[in-house]
């Protein structure tokens, strides 16, 4: 079974402390590619966390059968019979969004971190804690494409929420929020582009450094105040 | 009073570059007369910018601002990506081309002497792959504009957008040389028509051209100088004309002839200003023939073959990145031992 305190740890580690994002820099490629508006990169971030939660959970009830000298091959093997199921989910029920992920949908097979929350925690813990470990892992990459993919949205089209509708249904298409008013036609290309994505990256990974710094800093101030000259 | 040894002394960084900065005094007065006080708007804002940003930045990083400021790299930086982008751009156009080359590209990489990319070139980049409708938007030289426009009218267009009979852009703009060959090529227009309009020059564009001698001039200053030498320019010159002779040869009917492409567009200041920069050029002889080279031969083929008005920036950039290979590869002998180290 899982204690309260074990299941905070996980939570923490999972979504601030070990952050898939931005600490541990896995799953790069959905994360630049899928951010250009927050409904993209929030809706990726579910799928792949729903996706780990099933296979922390598959990968860790499983752990004992596997031979050891195989454990990767099966690993994958499972993570990619959940992703089709996932995707043949998608396709049928939210056709629209799928469409617009497109290879991505597949490709969380591949995402790394996918498999290396699989080899590093579900390997040795629990069904109850792998299968958290898997979700708290999969919103803290979530919370990182929803920062990532609002800031690209509002930077390079002025707008937020952009195509909610493909998530929630036509109704949902007002929704969308002008934050600079569409009469002035703004975009800043940069920002959609790849470059945009990098950069914003580098900025969020940066930022988080900087707030554990700022977290840390009254008992280390000794040793942070003479690190520059 | 100097001690031993007595070697020639480095040229003090402040004095290196206030020399390249007015280097490009010649070229930047002709622009003035040709497409009028647009330009020196440009380079005011983008100064006051580059300052602004260099200040903060230096602030942020716990430097010593006053020393800093005071070097002129970034002026140098303003300059020269004032100098590339239309006399009558929109006002923050400059402005966040500016911050992006002195914010993100000196100082996120570790400020001055630590940039692996030209500041100048990638905020030029940044603006042309991200506003291509107002950085392809040239203004007419004066010479040739339909409009009378004067200082007013054209402070008066890059504050507001538009001119004071409430007449848009439009009524002056005009495509640049380079930007006419390619649209007159794709409606099937005669290379010899396109080249015959008042546009063309005997060099390059009819106003382009004197700017580029402006540059030229400038940058044969700075060799005498010996603030830059020879091989990066005239290597990289060298290569821009051999590859358009090349393609020149092979089909005249298509391809400008070779001096055209050394005075139109940005091939003067990129020559002696932008592949000569320090930091981002190789150190070793070869290494600067090598980058030189290549950058010619790339300036020429995304310029002709490509979307974009300009392939200097964009072959620089993609160049800037091999750099480090180069210097590294290219490493000559110690003196008084054969190559691979051996007495």
């Amino acid at each position: 079974m899982i204690t309260a305190e074990e299941s905070r740890k996980i939570t923490l580690n999972g979504v601030w402390k070990q952050n898939p994002g931005v600490v541990q820099i896995l799953g790069m490629c959905p994360t630049l590619a899928m951010t250009s508006t927050v409904v993209n990169g929030v809706s990726l971030g579910v799928a792949t966390a729903l996706v780990m939660l099933v296979s922390g959970m598959a990968v860790a009830s499983l752990r004992q059968y596997v031979p050891n000298e195989l454990r990767n091959p099966v690993y994958i093997l499972i993570i990619a019979a959940l992703v089709t199921v996932l995707d043949l989910l998608m396709n049928a029920y939210l056709r629209d969004l799928y469409l617009v992920l497109g290879i991505f949908i597949p490709l969380i097979t591949t995402n790394c971190i996918v498999l290396a929350r699989a080899e590093a925690f579900a390997s040795k813990n629990g069904v109850l804690q792998s299968g958290l470990d898997g979700l708290m892992m999969g919103i803290g990459a979530t919370v990182v494409l929803a920062v990532l993919g609002a800031a690209r949205e509002v930077l390079g089209k002025g707008t937020l929420f952009a195509g909610l509708d493909l998530v929630l249904g036509p109704q949902a298409a007002h929704w969308i929020l002008h934050i600079v008013p569409p009469e002035y036609n703004y975009q800043f290309l940069l920002a959609i582009l790849p470059p945009g994505a990098f950069i914003g990256f580098g900025f969020l990974v940066a930022g988080k450094a900087w707030l554990d710094k700022r977290a840390s800093a009254p008992e280390a101030s000794c040793a942070t105040g003479h690190a520059k000259g | 009073m100097m001690t031993s040894p007595f070697v020639a002394q480095p040229m003090p960084l402040n004095r290196l570059m206030y020399r390249v900065i007015g280097a490009l005094l010649p070229g930047m007065a002709v622009a003035t007369w040709a497409f009028g006080i647009g330009v020196l708007v440009q380079v005011a804002l983008a100064v006051a910018v580059a300052l602004a940003t260099e200040a903060w930045c230096l602030n942020l990083r716990r430097y010593p601002v006053r020393p800093y400021l005071a070097d002129g790299s970034a002026v140098l930086t303003a300059c020269l990506l004032a100098l590339s982008i239309p006399p009558l751009a929109p006002w923050w156009l400059v402005v966040l081309g500016t911050f992006i080359a002195v914010g993100f590209v000196k100082h996120l990489f570790g400020g001055l002497g630590q940039n692996p990319f030209n500041p100048a070139m990638i905020g030029f980049a940044a603006l042309i792959v991200s506003f291509p409708a107002q950085m392809s938007r040239w203004a007419a030289p004066l010479a040739l504009a339909p409009a009378d426009l004067d200082a007013v009218a054209q402070i008066g267009l890059i504050f507001t957008g538009h001119l004071s009979s409430g007449a848009g852009f439009d009524a002056v703009a005009s495509a640049t040389p380079l930007d006419a060959i390619r649209t007159g090529l794709l409606q099937r227009i005669p290379l010899a028509d396109i080249l015959g309009t008042p546009k063309f020059g005997a060099l390059g564009g009819a106003a382009q051209q004197w700017i580029a001698l402006g540059y030229l001039l400038g940058g044969l200053f700075l060799w005498q100088q010996r603030v830059i030498q020879w091989r990066l320019p005239v290597v990289f010159l060298g290569s821009v004309f051999l590859t358009a002779t090349l393609f020149y040869w092979a089909n005249p009917a298509h391809y400008a002839s070779p001096l055209l492409h050394l005075f139109a567009g940005g091939t003067m200041l990129g020559a002696f200003f932008i592949v000569t920069d320090p930091v981002t050029s190789p150190t070793t002889p070869l290494g600067q023939i090598i980058f030189a080279g290549l950058a010619g031969v790339l300036a020429y083929l995304i310029r002709v073959l490509g979307n974009f008005p300009d392939g200097v920036a964009f072959s620089v950039i993609i160049m800037n990145i091999v750099v480090p290979f180069l210097d590294q590869y290219t490493q000559p002998a110690v003196f008084g031992r054969k190559k691979g180290g051996r007495a």
